[in-house]
């Protein structure tokens, strides 16, 4: 990943509001091709906001979105449906179609291609639930039969069902236990060095921060305080980013970084 | 694109999961793959595909090989289908899952209807524990809101029943009897049952949707912890509202029902309120008591399925929906079988 990567993500000026409450107020972030970008922030400061903003569910009242180098705001129609094939989404809780089972979840975005075959169709969605760490028995079962763990895997490989070149992840490992949380870490990590994605990562996991993210962005104050690696970040001198990096559980994390680091090298 | 260069299929440009409809299908024996552009693991699932079937993939890049792998390591291999059953044992085995869910529905009904009158037992003889204000409550969701509708709805029941009546009985210049056809039909019949259905499909429906949804938020298991008793505090005062307020919904209905057809008779054959009274008082008591003893069976039953149906909710909304538009269904044509068994044991007993 050279550092003059081309943006697939460039947000500028972005201003959001709910009535006279105002969320963002001149926000600018980019995400390069390949990386992955952890957005932290504390809670209220519209990290989901963003988001969704971004993937065209929230409307801003000023500024531009650009994904692709194509203003989203500005397109309509298939231009904005070949824009949206080229990201996925998965939401907090997997957002699973509740009246369908894994597989069909995942063949629902895939349906939308055409000409494809009933068992070409089949045989992909069980390779990207596969490909999610779902076992193959999960293909069958309906959502409310997953645990919550399985059902963001399961929301991942629906995302991942078009081969898309962004991923929009959702808090993915909140409400995990630990051991599920590195899971899907590595996992995160694995498909994006497989699928050269570019992942949009809001999270308020410091342990996925540390083992994924090659860059994070802090939001505070209505916009991107500041953007950086890890190492960047624990310099920032700002009492909230100061706080949220050299807290005790930042120390933790820090720890079992190292630890991991360690193991593997 | 692919095209068929001597023997060989040959692949160039893109092969992502928008170009995989345009391969040809079946098994080619050679692949050229050194012309490809853009490979995504659709693609590379169908290469994949191609090798496992036998065939050679010649001139893969670098970069396409190394997806070719991580595509292939992640591969699920299937589990083996379990074989089939032979289609009668499947028939026997899909009867016997039928017969067996019904009993346990009624099996659980039972179970219901037990921890019910055992809450009830209990809050006699604790009165302490019974909770008043929940039972007032209920009384005022049950009862005096459903009082509009069901009043609206039995006057004009009185109102047709008198007016189609009355073209039948003229013809036989029986126009008089037409009372005695109201207030069998409305005080015995259609009183009582049309209430208990409105009822049932008002406060059914609310007992599945308030108890589920306090399932599906764990709110019972809450309680629980905290030492209440779901039965005292949930079912209790919502059946007993039900037992207290339809009777009372039923003896609405009545006086409705009659006060319409009486108007109806009065505008139609010039039957005087007065008339329609006098005939009215040799006949109406007997009924209108046949009528009403039921009301507090319709009540129980309906409480009880709805609550049931409430307690089986679990944890996704679909389930919420569905327990709801069953608990409906059932209260009503469990209200219906009940009134239908009434009629056969009055007429056996001679009433």
């Amino acid at each position: 990943m050279s550092s003059e990567a081309e943006n697939v993500i460039e947000v500028r000026g972005l201003r959001t509001q709910f009535g006279s409450h105002v969320v963002h107020d001149g926000l600018d972030l980019d995400v390069k091709r390949g990386e992955i970008l952890g957005v932290v922030g504390g809670s209220g400061t519209g990290k989901s906001v963003l988001l969704r903003s971004i993937v065209g569910l929230l409307k801003p009242a000023a500024g531009t979105i650009r994904v692709f180098g194509q203003d989203v705001g500005a397109l309509s129609g298939p231009a904005r449906e070949a824009v949206e094939r080229r990201w996925g989404v998965m939401f907090q809780d997997g957002a699973l179609f509740s009246s369908l089972t894994v597989r069909e979840n995942v063949e629902v975005p895939l349906r939308a291609v055409p000409g494809l075959g009933d068992q070409q169709r089949q045989g992909l969605a069980e390779l990207k639930v596969a490909m999610a760490g779902l076992p193959w028995n999960a293909n069958a079962k309906f959502p409310s039969d997953l645990s919550g763990g399985m059902r963001k895997r399961a929301g991942l490989a629906r995302a991942l069902a078009l081969d898309p070149e962004i991923v929009f992840l959702d808090e993915p490992t909140a409400g995990l236990d630990p051991i599920g949380a590195t899971a899907f870490d590595r996992l995160i990590v694995s498909l994006r060095d497989a699928l050269n994605l570019s992942v949009f990562l809001v999270t308020h996991d410091l342990d996925t921060l540390h083992a994924c993210c090659d860059r994070i962005a802090v939001l505070a104050e209505k916009k991107v305080l500041t953007t950086g690696t890890m190492s960047q970040m624990l310099q920032v001198d700002h009492p909230w980013v100061h706080e949220y990096f050299h807290g005790p559980r930042a120390r933790a994390a820090q720890v079992t970084d190292r630890a991991a680091d360690r193991d593997e090298g | 694109m692919a095209e068929q260069r001597d023997g060989a299929l040959v692949l160039t440009g893109d092969l992502v999961v928008w170009t995989l409809a345009q391969l040809p299908g079946g098994r080619a024996g050679r692949i050229d793959a050194a012309g490809l552009g853009r490979l995504d693991t659709a693609g590379a699932w169908f290469l994949i595909g191609q090798r496992e079937a036998g065939a050679e993939i010649a001139g893969l890049s670098e970069r396409h090989s190394q997806l070719l792998d991580s595509v292939a390591r992640a591969m699920a291999s299937p589990d083996p289908a379990p074989a089939p059953l032979p289609g009668w044992r499947r028939l026997l085995e899909d009867v016997g899952r039928r017969v067996v869910s019904g009993l346990i529905f009624f099996r659980e009904l039972a179970e219901y209807l037990g921890r019910f009158i055992a809450a009830l037992l209990r809050a006699i003889r604790h009165p302490a524990d019974f909770r008043l204000t929940s039972l007032v409550h209920h009384c005022q969701e049950t009862g005096l809101r459903a009082v509009p509708i069901v009043a609206i709805m039995s006057f004009l029941i009185g109102v047709v029943l008198a007016f189609q009546g009355s073209t039948q009985l003229r013809q036989f210049g029986a126009e008089v009897f037409v009372v005695d056809l109201i207030a069998i039909s409305v005080l015995r019949e259609l009183g009582i049952l049309l209430t208990a259905i409105i009822v049932a499909g008002r406060t059914a429906s609310a007992l599945t949707a308030s108890i589920g949804s306090m399932k599906m938020r764990e709110e019972i298991d809450a309680m629980r912890t905290l030492g209440m008793d779901p039965d005292m505090v949930l079912i209790l005062p919502r059946v007993l509202a039900l037992i207290v307020t339809l009777p009372i919904l039923g003896l609405v209905s009545d006086v409705t029902g009659l006060l319409g057809g009486a108007i109806m008779s009065w505008i139609e054959l010039g039957i005087s309120p007065s008339m329609f009274l006098a005939r009215l008082g040799d006949i109406a008591v007997g009924h209108a008591v046949v009528g009403l003893v039921k009301a507090p069976v319709f009540a129980l039953i309906i409480g009880v399925i709805g609550c049931h149906a409430g307690m089986k909710v679990g944890k996704d909304a679909e389930s919420l929906g569905s327990m709801t538009s069953t608990a409906v269904v059932n209260a009503i044509f469990a209200v219906i079988i009940a009134d239908a068994l009434f009629s056969i044991f009055f007429s056996v007993v001679g009433l």
